[in-house]
Order: C-alpha cells, then sequence, then structure tokens
C-alpha cells in the first residue's frame, strides 16, 4: 500500500484523539501493518484546536510526525483554517458539515458529510461522533476494515456502549461509502 | 486463533512501564511531571496487581530517597521524571553513587533550563546525566528511538543496576515518551532478568557491606532484616562507616569510576543500519535517530553511501567503538535536539574531529530529515 500520512484535528473534547488512537491500533494490531500516532500536547485539553498525526503503511515507519497528509479531517472551523494549507496536492479533506464551510482553495477533493447531525438524529448522543467519522473515512477511502475498528472497540469500551458505537460506524459507513475519492 | 495478549499498541512511556514489569520491579516512588506521567501513572496500576509497592511522594527529592531506602531493604526499584525533576534528584543521586545503590531512574527530556518547553521535545539533559551530581563519579544512561527497544533498555537498566550497584538512568524524550506504536510483549525468559545478589554470611555473623568479593561485586544484604550496617554519603570502609584514609579514599573512588568505565564493552549497546560501505555517518539517539534512519534509507535509494549508528548507551560513552566504526567515514552528522552534547564526545572520540558536524533543532520540534539533509549536501558541496 502506499504511505498513508493523516491528519485528525478539531476541537479539545470531541474525540478526534480517540478516533486516531482507534484507527492507529486497528491497523497495527489487526491488519499487521505498521502505524504510529502522536499528537500536539498544549493547553487545548478542551476548546481550541487539536491535532493527532498517524501514519499507516505496509513498512517500517521512522520519522513520526507528518508534515504534509494525503488525508486531512477537520471538525471545527478553526482546525479546518489552521491546517487545511498543510494537505499534499490531491489530498483528500473531510469536513463536518455543521461546523466547518469549505473555500475551495487547495487543491484536494473536499468532501463534506453530515456526521454530526446524523449522529444526533440517529443516535442523539454526540460521544459517537467521532466513531461515525471513523465510518466515513473508511468508507470512502477504504484504508482498512470496519471489522477491525470494532475488534478494538470490544477491548477498550464497556460492552452496553457497543451497539451505539456499531450504530455509528455503520451510519459513517453508508455515508462514506457514496462519495468518490 | 494466535494469543494477542501480548501485543499493544501503547505510549513510549508504557512501554517502559512492560519493561520495568519485566524486569521485576518492586517499587516505584514519583512526583507527576509532563512527559514522564504516563509512566507513573500506569505503574500505579500496574504494581499493585503484582504485589509491589507505589507511591506520590511530594516532591523528586523525597522520591528518589524513597526509591534509594527500598532498594537497600531488598527491592527492585525506580522513579520517573523530567528535567526540572531531574534537576532536583541529583543531590541523592549522588549518594546512591556513592553508597552503590542499585535503582533506575526515567528522564523523559523536555525542553529546558528550567521549566522550560513542558510538552515538547528535546534532548539537551545528555551532559546533566553524565555530570548533574559532583563530585567524580562514573553514570550508566541508557536510551531508546522506538517502544520495542524502550521495554529492552528498561530491563537492561534493571539488569545493570543489580549488576554494578548503580543508579542507571533511562533517558527518553518527549516524542517517544508519548507517542504511539506496536509493542511485543516478549515471552518470561526471552529476555535475561539479572536478581539481585545476596550474600551468603549468615545471620549473625559479621558482613561487611562494602568487601568486595574476588570478581569485584559488592553481595547486599536486605538493610533492617539479618545483618547491622552502616550506609553513608562520606567515603567509608568495608564496614560502611565514614572513613577518610587517603587510601580509602583513593581506593574507593577508583572502584566508583573504574567498575563502569572499565565495562564500557559490557554496556554499551548500539545499533548499525547501511555502516558498512558509508561514505557519510549519522550518528543519533532517541527520537532524533528515527529522522536519521529515514533520511539515511532515503538517500541509500538515491545511491549515496550513508549510514546510521544508533547509541543506546550513551554514558559510558562508547568512545573506542564510535572510533572505529567511523574511522573510514568521509563525514560524521551527529543528529541531537540540543546545542551539541554527544557531538563533543563524537569529536573527542574519532581521528578525524574536523569531519564530525552537528545537525541539531532546539525549537521543541523533532528534528526532520529535512533538516538532516540541508546539511548534508552543504557537506556534499551541493547547497541547499
Amino acid at each position: 500500500m502506499e504511505r498513508s500520512r493523516l491528519v485528525f484535528s478539531g476541537s479539545g473534547g470531541q474525540g478526534v484523539i480517540t478516533a486516531a488512537i482507534i484507527l492507529a491500533k486497528a491497523a497495527a494490531i489487526f491488519e499487521n501493518k505498521s502505524a504510529i500516532q502522536s499528537q500536539s500536547y498544549g493547553a487545548a485539553a478542551r476548546g481550541g484546536s487539536t491535532r493527532s498525526d498517524i501514519i499507516i503503511d505496509d513498512s517500517e515507519i521512522f520519522f513520526p510526525k507528518v508534515i504534509q497528509p494525503n488525508i486531512l479531517v477537520s471538525l471545527t472551523q478553526e482546525s479546518y483554517n489552521k491546517f487545511s494549507a498543510i494537505i499534499r496536492p490531491g489530498g483528500l479533506l473531510l469536513v463536518d458539515s455543521k461546523y466547518v464551510t469549505i473555500e475551495k482553495k487547495v487543491d484536494a477533493k473536499h468532501i463534506t458529510l453530515p456526521m454530526y447531525e446524523s449522529v444526533m438524529k440517529e443516535i442523539g448522543k454526540p460521544i459517537v461522533f467521532n466513531i461515525c467519522m471513523l465510518g466515513a473515512l473508511i468508507g470512502v477511502s477504504g484504508l482498512i476494515k470496519p471489522a477491525s475498528i470494532l475488534k478494538v472497540l470490544e477491548t477498550t469500551i464497556p460492552e452496553d456502549f457497543m451497539e451505539m458505537n456499531k450504530k455509528a460506524l455503520d451510519l459513517g459507513m453508508k455515508m462514506g461509502k457514496k462519495e468518490k475519492y | 486463533m494466535k494469543n494477542k495478549n501480548n501485543i499493544r499498541f501503547v505510549q513510549g512511556n508504557e512501554a517502559c512501564v512492560e519493561g520495568a514489569i519485566y524486569a521485576g520491579i518492586d517499587f516505584f516512588a514519583g512526583y507527576p511531571i509532563t512527559p514522564s506521567t504516563e509512566i507513573m501513572e500506569h505503574l500505579a496500576t500496574r504494581l499493585p496487581q503484582k504485589g509491589g509497592k507505589f507511591i506520590q511522594m511530594e516532591d523528586e527529592i523525597a522520591s528518589m530517597g524513597a526509591i534509594i531506602g527500598a532498594s537497600l531493604t531488598g527491592n527492585k526499584v525506580m522513579t520517573a521524571t523530567s528535567g526540572p525533576g531531574f534537576s532536583l534528584k541529583q543531590e541523592a543521586l549522588g549518594y546512591a553513587c556513592m553508597a552503590e545503590i542499585p535503582c533506575v531512574i526515567a528522564n523523559v527530556q523536555r525542553g529546558g533550563p528550567s521549566t522550560g518547553n513542558p510538552t515538547h521535545v528535546s534532548q539537551g539533559d545528555v551532559n546533566q546525566v553524565r555530570w548533574g551530581t559532583h563530585g567524580d563519579h562514573a553514570i550508566i544512561a541508557l536510551t531508546a528511538s522506538n517502544h520495542q527497544d524502550v521495554f529492552k533498555i528498561t530491563v537492561d537498566a534493571f539488569n545493570m543496576a543489580e549488576t554494578y550497584r548503580t543508579p542507571v538512568v533511562i533517558l527518553l524524550d518527549e516524542v517517544i515518551g508519548h507517542m504511539r506504536e506496536k509493542l511485543v510483549i516478549p515471552e518470561p525468559g526471552e529476555i535475561p532478568v539479572v536478581e539481585r545478589l545476596r550474600t551468603s554470611v549468615k545471620k549473625g555473623v559479621d558482613y561487611h557491606p562494602y568487601l568486595p568479593r574476588e570478581d569485584g561485586r559488592l553481595p547486599m544484604s536486605d538493610f533492617g532484616a539479618e545483618h547491622k550496617y552502616n550506609v553513608t554519603g562520606l567515603f567509608h570502609d568495608m564496614w560502611g562507616f565514614p572513613n577518610n584514609d587517603p587510601k580509602v579514599v583513593s581506593e574507593l573512588l577508583r572502584h566508583l569510576v573504574d567498575k563502569i568505565e572499565n565495562n564500557v564493552h559490557e554496556i554499551s549497546m548500539y545499533k548499525e543500519y547501511w555502516l558498512d560501505d558509508a561514505e557519510f555517518i549519522l550518528i543519533s539517539y532517541g527520537s532524533s535517530a528515527r529522522s536519521a534512519i529515514h533520511l539515511a534509507k532515503n538517500r541509500r535509494a538515491r545511491g549515496i553511501k550513508i549510514g546510521v549508528l544508533e547509541l543506546q548507551t550513551l554514558w559510558p560513552f562508547p568512545a573506542e567503538m564510535v572510533r572505529e566504526k567511523c574511522s573510514g567515514a568521509k563525514a560524521v552528522i551527529v543528529v541531537e535536539m540540543n546545542m551539541g552534547q554527544v557531538v563533543t564526545q563524537v569529536k573527542n572520540a574519532v581521528d578525524n574531529p574536523r569531519n564530525v558536524f552537528l545537525a541539531n533543532r532546539i525549537d521543541g520540534e523533532l528534528i526532520s530529515p529535512t533538516d538532516i539533509k540541508t546539511l548534508l549536501r552543504m557537506i556534499q558541496g551541493k547547497g541547499v
């Protein structure tokens, strides 16, 4: 596979870092790929823009940071404004329609999906917004199998929450699969 | 299906914790500080599970005192901190050197001096590890650039602390401590674990805590158990009592230095990448070694004869090995995130110090392969 360099960005508390850890862990443990996740630390634990870098590849990864992502996910306007310029030309830019209004200035495939609104409508709990985003991302990109994400969730979250997360992942997958990348 | 319980996806700090557990840690005392806190956090869970003791002390000084005391009573011990806390530990660290008390101190480096740049990477404590505490002494410092190696050198750190009866510093950095990657926990027995060497002297018979055996090692007796003896930071005789007889002073100081400096070959650990025909050698360690390896792999693909020497033992500095490895190189580039700490050692070690260059970054960001490439091109006369 081609090396995938991803940046997840959003606001502290949206779960972008958790989503990044789940994705990288799924790739590393359940798909036997090399994967590295890192995040910017600072005073942005809640509010302010947060960023997490993920690299996934078949071969060993040495330099662990992402300089030019080929996939950028932005879940807030602030993080979109801050990071959209770093995307690799021809890359994929996934944003949430409620939070981000895109300006098509960068050379990338822009995909805007109503992830937050669908989660609120179908599930009613914002805590699975990030899992819906992961579903949409792998729906669009085919980066890893959804089953691998579910396996990670099974080992990290209480059983009672599994159904809700599964639903959110499926919701995202359905939206993502309709898009061409 | 294969049992995957031993495969983890963790931060470097957790890899260090798992290494400590594997090595048989019994006791941890610490005070939280970014970017080392996860070591403490995970040990707070892991240690009680295996019957060990975890304690959060009032500060870093007390933590160092606590692990020294616990080690004397027969436990394998560790503390973890970052630069500001490591500064505070220096006095007690010297005490552990003098009293020859096995202990492991993890320092996950952040930017300094002072409280500096807490959430960002640096490798500025290399010289502090060597000379942070006063007086002539020797010390062991180990480092690693990936989680599998962090695990391994943590086990090695505990082993060396026991073997040489000395403090051993695990020198990580913010990038390695915080990033997540895969770790496969080795099976028991896969990495040897050195246990405490205890005296065979019976209860009620005089035990000399500082009387070396034929092989130079000093068997220990759990303090407060079977034997009465003295421990002090003053120069001392074989009973452990203060003594400033010139012969006693000189012999003890030589012993403290020689037991480590005479075993550089045993203690020295390193990895090499494409060194056999390398005209350009990158010497690095910790997270910056990842950038060095990345660049070397990339340049090799373009036909440039470049290799990497990754140091895992920083102290005692493996000068002889570095000199040998670099003997055929046109240029040696030391890649580190400080104003030039290991580069000074490399210049002292090699035959031709004028061919040694420093590729560094000190702004809290991980040095990138491009940063190194820029310097390489200048040395090659290709410009930037």
